[in-house]
């Protein structure tokens, strides 16, 4: 029986990733800890063959309350509320996260969960809605449109 | 699947990861999720794991034991919510590093003896009363016990015992005077014991 913190450990920083694609550098941080804490409480489920799916699922599921949150939180109140600080290396490419803010959500959220959560693009058309074929677009044209953001500029990619 | 070139900047650093478990260790114990927490310790003997569950400190492990083995058994047989957490632990770490330094001569600790049963339970409640720096034959043991017969599962016992080091079955000798088998190596068992003559 695999100890939780091995999950912790190999899928941690998995999580992160597709916690701030699909929700920027600080939310991304309550998605992934509340994430980890609702994969704790279910574990060990029965079914779970493919870890990083479970996860990526369960991470999707966060983001939505998160965002729902945010979004109720906004709307009564003039002032903005203080935000957590993010750490250095998340705020290190605000270039980055204006890009994915800018995709449409469907593009960001396949990026997120098929390049960075590994999910296939079947799976990822049944969290998200639609066609398979529709999500590997949606991927497809939101990797292109961050490349043509991002890299185009300096004409040069390591 | 490989990952596009801008989004390997998303890539957490390490302060940002060590956060989120810390965050995630103390949502964790507020809610009783974990069914275990674990630390280790580096000390003369080596890296030691030490293992707690609500009751108490449940597990001593030595590097020989294989620390990812242990997790694994420990998870299959108590619980596999497991984390680590030096916070959970900070207080058996610190009796073990005052034991290393020579500046404690008793745990005084919470223990949770359910890994062990039976005559294996009585040694074990036996080898705690026996005092720093002093040592018993496996043959003391047994006739303590009830079972002077029983020299050879005393010995058994001792090697299973889950708790070295706090439960101290280093101080449980040949007859002869050699130190005997130990879970840690006979050099760990050695220098416990020359630990304590030193400190005594």
């Amino acid at each position: 029986m695999l100890a939780f913190e091995e999950i912790v450990a190999t899928h941690g920083p998995m999580v992160l990733r597709v916690c701030r694609a699909a929700l920027g550098p600080v939310d991304a941080e309550d998605a992934w800890s509340e994430t980890f804490l609702a994969a704790l409480r279910a574990y060990p489920t029965a079914d779970v063959e493919n870890v990083e799916a479970w996860l990526v699922t369960i991470a999707h599921r966060r983001a939505i309350d998160v965002r729902r949150r945010r979004a109720r939180d906004a709307l009564p109140v003039a002032t903005l509320p203080e935000r957590p600080t993010a750490p250095y290396d998340a705020h290190a490419h605000d270039e980055l996260y204006a890009a994915l803010a800018a995709l449409p959500a469907k593009q960001r959220l396949t990026v997120a969960y098929h390049h960075l959560g590994g999910l296939p693009h079947r799976e990822v058309a049944a969290l998200l809605g639609g066609t398979e074929e529709a999500a590997r677009r949606a991927a497809a044209d939101g990797v292109r449109a961050l490349r043509a953001r991002l890299l185009t500029p300096t004409g040069a990619t390591s | 699947m490989t990952t596009p070139a801008p989004l390997s900047l998303l890539d957490p650093d390490d302060a940002t990861l060590r956060r989120l478990h810390d965050r995630l260790e103390r949502d964790a114990h507020l809610d009783g999720l974990l069914d275990l927490a674990y630390t280790t310790v580096p000390t003369p003997v080596g890296e030691l794991l030490l293992v707690s569950s609500a009751e108490g400190l449940l597990r001593v492990a030595f590097d020989l034991e294989d620390h990812g083995a242990v997790l694994t058994g420990l998870a299959a047989r108590v619980g596999p919510r497991v984390l680590r957490s030096d916070g959970r632990l900070a207080d058996a770490t610190r009796q073990v590093e005052e034991y290393f330094a020579g500046r404690r001569r008793s745990f005084d600790l919470a223990l949770d003896l359910r890994l062990v049963s039976g005559f294996r339970l009585d040694v074990v409640r036996h080898l705690r009363e026996i005092g720093y720096g002093s040592t018993e034959s496996y043959a003391e043991v047994a006739a303590a016990t009830g079972r002077p017969a029983a020299v050879r599962a005393v010995g058994t016992a001792c090697g299973h015992n889950p708790l070295p080091v706090v439960v101290p079955c280093h101080r449980v000798v040949r007859s002869d005077g050699t130190s005997g088998g130990y879970l840690g190596g006979p050099a760990a068992k050695d220098l416990l014991l020359s630990l304590e003559r030193s400190a005594a």
